[in-house]
């Protein structure tokens, strides 16, 4: 009887594990970013690399701090694009997106495989019933050489949504009410396995956002039932056995479930929206491979259509892809948003990790569609980042204070 | 010198996101710890122990930041439990880290590590604490200074 963590592991490893064993599996696809992959090509380099193992498994993104805000980073970008030619290794440059949202945009990720990123956040594509999980550039330069890592077979907590989704509670609320029940260490070294008729009934991209936000609550992966997936090719469905063992199962009726809101300067500090209503804001900010897809983009638009945002309050939204972004013109609604007094920056991870792009001024508060608030994390530990979903962040925008109307 | 910090010090803490995306491994030292504290740069001495509550490390995949803690001049880190990538990060670019649960050291006390045994001794205090265990492929990688080490030694895990 196994979770489904195990029994993606088994068949990676060429036999039946199960949680606290250590295996050798083998590897379908890996990324970096520009944080992570100048590292991970040093590293390959001091292991005696000169060829990947595959470098069709492999993709680079140009993402964190892009495009180059100075000339160091610029340096770096080049120093990826030449081993990228050199060993040819597929590289999304510039704009194109967020690591996270073109690997599953492009087909790169399938459900049942293994995807090792080096970046926190590749626990997103368990949203696609596969086991992902974020490691170091030392980690990933290993799978580069060899397309194998070594995994301590985690046990898994069982979550289940239940109850009646109550009209404008979305994805991001699902994931910061269990923020808030297991707090930021509370699913260290396990998977998270999310079920429940709620969930079944969630859209991809709302599956990304809160597989996103697993490593938020220290775990290593966050992985999906198949129900309810629809993807547009033929794929075999990973299911956890009856009887499979969990070491927590929790179940979170979300009938009387408010909007949630994560206060400075941690995402386990979750409370009711109602808490923060009222608090000045200067910056709203929408994008992140957390919520900056068109799901999130429409949800904003409906909110801002024939509305200004509030003088004395800045909204940066950038979307987690060029197609995103695409859509979003195509569809009208990146119009909207700009006449709504929004200003729309390069697909990337820019100002959710404070690299460039938006970053806050002392004394600032911003409320943010991301995943972290930690002390510093947009550039400025003199600010204060809130984080909620994209139609808290609207509605704020629109009043200059943090509210839900 | 034994700095002693509290719980869940995060990756945006030991080293700012704007502050990693380098290959000058000087520079990242210039900046570890210091939204933190600000001091530790100017007090830090080779050889100095790092020590934490809960989650020590948590937050992003960055391996800048158990790189910035080693070229400082921090020798272990200690911590009552460690965040899961650090921990991989800090093994395999070489920094020792123990796990002591429930550990009461404090700032100002002096301790000894003995990393063959897992075994910190407070002097101050005249205890001894020993650290969970750790996979032997953990050990072997730290025993070659790191994975690319390791694997240039071996080619391939040895487990």
């Amino acid at each position: 009887m196994q979770t489904i963590t195990e029994k993606i592991l088994s068949t990676h490893a060429g036999k039946k594990v199960y949680a606290g064993e250590l295996s050798v599996v083998r590897v379908d696809g890996i990324m970096a970013s520009d944080t992570t992959a100048p590292y991970a090509i040093k590293a390959f380099e001091a292991m005696g690399g000169v060829k990947l193992w595959d470098s069709e498994k492999c993709t680079f993104v140009i993402d964190h701090a892009s495009p180059a805000p100075n000339e160091r980073i610029a340096n770096l970008h080049k120093f990826m694009r030449d081993f990228a030619v050199e060993q040819n290794i597929r590289l999304f440059d510039v704009g194109e997106g967020i690591c996270h949202q073109l690997i599953v945009e492009r087909d790169l990720v399938r459900p049942g495989q293994i995807f090792i990123g080096a970046d926190s956040h590749t626990c997103t594509y368990g949203s696609l019933n596969a086991f992902a999980t974020g490691v170091g550039s030392s980690d990933l330069a290993a799978v580069m050489l060899t397309g194998k890592i070594w995994l301590k077979v985690p046990e898994t907590i069982k979550v289940i949504y239940t109850g009646i989704l109550p009209k404008n509670i979305v994805a991001k609320d699902l994931i910061l009410a269990l923020e808030k029940i297991l707090g930021i260490d509370g699913a260290t070294y396990q998977t998270l396995e999310f079920h429940g008729e709620i969930v079944e009934k969630l859209s991809l991209a709302s599956r990304m956002t809160m597989a996103n936000m697993a490593i938020e609550m220290g775990a290593k992966a966050g992985i999906f039932t198949p129900i309810g997936l629809e993807l547009p090719y033929a794929w075999t469905p990973t299911f956890a056995d009856e009887g499979a063992k969990y070491i927590r199962i929790i179940e979170i009726d979300v009938t009387n479930l408010q909007s949630q809101i994560a206060f400075p300067n941690s995402p386990d500090n979750v409370h009711d929206v109602q808490k923060a209503l009222g608090t000045p804001i200067q910056y709203a900010f929408i994008g992140t491979c957390t919520n900056g897809r068109l799901d999130d983009l429409h949800e904003v638009a409906d909110i801002l259509k024939n509305k200004n945002v509030a003088t004395g309050v800045r909204l940066l939204i950038a979307p987690a892809s060029k197609q995103v972004f695409i859509d979003a013109m195509n569809d009208g609604t990146a119009q909207i948003l700009m006449q709504a007094g929004a200003t729309f920056l390069p697909s990337g991870c820019g100002p959710c990790v404070g690299s460039h792009l938006g970053v806050p001024g002392d004394g600032e508060t911003v409320i943010s569609s991301g995943n972290r608030n930690f002390k510093g994390r947009m550039g400025n530990p003199n600010a204060q980042v809130y984080l909620s979903s994209p139609s808290i962040v609207a509605k704020s925008a629109l009043k200059g204070v943090i509210s839900n109307e | 010198m034994t700095f002693v910090y509290g719980d869940n010090i995060d990756t945006d803490r030991i080293i700012a996101g704007k502050y990693t995306k380098t290959l000058d491994m000087n520079s990242l030292a210039e900046h570890v710890l210091e939204d933190l504290d600000p001091n530790f740069k100017t007090q830090v001495k080779q050889g100095d122990f790092l020590v934490g509550g809960e989650n020590f490390g948590c937050g992003s995949s960055r391996e800048q930041a158990p790189i910035a803690l080693k070229l400082a001049g921090i020798s272990v880190v200690i911590a009552s439990s460690f965040a899961r990538i650090f921990f991989r990060n800090s093994i395999n670019i070489g920094l020792p880290v123990l796990e002591i649960k429930n550990h009461d050291i404090q700032s100002g006390d002096k301790i000894e590590v003995d990393l063959t045994y897992g075994e910190v001794r407070n002097l101050t205090k005249n205890k001894s604490y020993f650290s969970s265990s750790m996979p032997e492929v953990m050990i072997d990688i730290l025993n070659e200074g790191g994975l690319a080490n390791y694997l240039k030694k071996y080619g391939d895990y040895q487990l």
